[in-house]
């Protein structure tokens, strides 16, 4: 059988790609499509590194078909930043330290990003189940969060 | 290596026609968060896959028959953010809810949770306690069959070659009705159940327990719908001695596994325990708590 052409969305910028049924979005992603920002920890579901959202929702990209992408909108690590100018999200992540080897950086600011786009002001509980697919065995998570806090106070103007 | 075929139909009617000639092992994918991590260990070896989730009545919610209509692959995310659901059954919404991370939420399903068969399922007993059924679609056409008789064993289910869930249906709620789902996992978060129990039931206006449903997950092969844990409720107060004969019920019908989550004697001992804390969380509800 011939490979599936998947159209699709990401970062808002139409892209197409050949994938065979068995790849993951997460494969496309970083083997076809060279969007290395997704990272892959666990390749089931548990770790969260390869968080993107698919038409909006929140997924991990490891538990999606490439093909599944076709005619969605799929957003990545790549387009959180505008340009040259980081997202409040990334700012507060690196003034705050709240990473040390980073793999699992993109994921948090991903799935942080899509906390904030529903909820923009998170009680510290709302926060922690928010990311708790989101695994990171450097910081002890407490950085995350304080990073998030402030990023989430400074989009809400305050 | 044989390829995997891929389709995506946008009717049952197709999805069932996909099934019967998608070869030697069709299997169908709602959110895959199962199937996908099955495939990548190499634990099924489909033929074709059947994406399921492009069928509108797969991921409908919907009034009927003064009750709901629920697609087989609405996602757990969807099904949370459904203000009806979640006021008439708030105790199947929170075992769907428990089950996963967000990312997870965002796909997993009901058809899924129910058909990849595992005995600590967190959606199913809370479904079996409801009284759900399922619609189910397949070469001879569709039929109707209560939840608690499709997982006939750990990854096994009575669902013939070629069929599929299309829906499930929660009947009408009386007045005074209320369940809950609880279940045991040594961490807070993205664990398995060591226990699940669910407890729907129905009181009159003298607090008299008139109807009652009671189903536990990962204490035996397969969720079990616990009919002595009903009958020790029915016609009571929902009193002391109705909850210990609820306990008493819930433990016997434990035939558990040891592991290393839980050892035969706990499991049937914390069987009891979460049947009957889920019960006075129902009654609470029923009472309009
Ligand atoms: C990190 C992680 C955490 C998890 N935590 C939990 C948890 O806490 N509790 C829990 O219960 N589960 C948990 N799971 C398991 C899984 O998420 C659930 O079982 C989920 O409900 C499966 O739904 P799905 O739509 O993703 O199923 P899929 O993976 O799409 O399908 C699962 C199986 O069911 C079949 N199937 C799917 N839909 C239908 C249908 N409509 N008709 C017939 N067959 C069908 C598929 O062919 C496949 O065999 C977890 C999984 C992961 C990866
Ligand atoms: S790589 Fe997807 S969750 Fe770990
Ligand atoms: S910074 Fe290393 S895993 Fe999070």
């Amino acid at each position: 059988m011939a490979k599936h052409h998947v159209n699709t969305t990401i970062n808002g910028d139409p892209v197409e790609f050949l994938c065979d049924t068995e790849q993951t979005l997460l494969d496309c992603l970083r083997d076809e499509l060279g969007l290395t920002g997704s990272k892959e920890g666990c390749s089931s579901g548990d770790c969260g590194a390869c968080s993107v959202t698919v038409d909006g929702r929140l997924v991990c990209s490891c538990l999606v078909l490439g093909i599944e992408a076709d005619g969605c909108e799929i957003g990545t690590i790549e387009g959180v930043a505008n340009g040259d100018e980081l997202h409040p999200l990334q700012k507060h992540f690196l003034k705050e330290a709240a990473l040390q080897c980073g793999i699992c950086t993109p994921g948090f600011i991903v799935a942080a990003k899509s906390m904030l786009a529903l909820n923009p002001d998170p009680s510290e509980s709302e926060m922690r189940y928010w990311l708790a697919g989101n695994l990171c065995r450097c910081t002890g998570y407490d950085k995350i969060i304080k990073a998030v806090t402030n990023a989430a106070a400074e989009m809400r103007g305050e | 290596m044989t390829q995997i075929q891929f389709t995506a139909p946008t009717s049952v009617k197709a999805a069932v026609r996909c099934l019967a000639e998608g070869g030697k092992n069709p299997k169908v994918l709602a959110g895959g968060t199962d199937l996908l991590v099955q495939l990548r260990a190499g634990r099924v070896k489909p033929s074709t896959i059947v994406d399921i989730k492009k069928i509108p009545e797969l991921k409908q919610i919907k009034a009927e028959k003064g009750g709901f209509r629920i697609g087989a692959a609405v996602a757990g995310a969807e099904l949370s953010a459904h203000p009806g659901v979640k006021k008439a059954w708030p105790g199947l919404v929170e075992g769907f809810d428990l089950i996963g991370s967000t990312q997870i939420q965002g796909r997993a399903s009901l058809g899924g949770n129910l058909c990849n068969g595992s005995p600590a399922a967190d959606s199913v007993p809370a479904l079996i306690a409801a009284g759900a059924t399922c619609k189910i679609a397949g070469p001879k056409g569709t039929r109707e069959a209560n939840v608690e008789t499709i997982v006939i064993g750990p990854g096994k289910t009575s669902l013939k070659k070629g069929e599929f869930i299309v829906s499930f249906f929660l009947p009408k709620r009386p007045r005074r009705s209320g369940d809950a789902y609880l279940r045991l996992i040594p961490r807070t978060e993205m664990d398995i159940a060591v226990v699940g129990a669910g407890v729907s039931l129905s009181i009159d206006s003298k607090g008299v327990c008139t109807d009652a449903r009671v189903s536990l997950g990962a204490v035996a092969p397969t969720p079990l719908l616990v009919k002595a844990g009903a009958k020790a409720l029915i016609g009571t107060k929902v009193d002391d001695a109705a909850l210990a004969a609820l306990a008493a019920a819930a433990s016997a019908a434990c035939k558990p596994i040891d592991d290393k989550r839980g050892t035969i004697v706990y499991r049937t001992k914390v069987a009891g325990v979460l049947a009957r804390r889920a019960a006075l969380i129902a009654l609470d509800r029923a009472k309009g708590k």
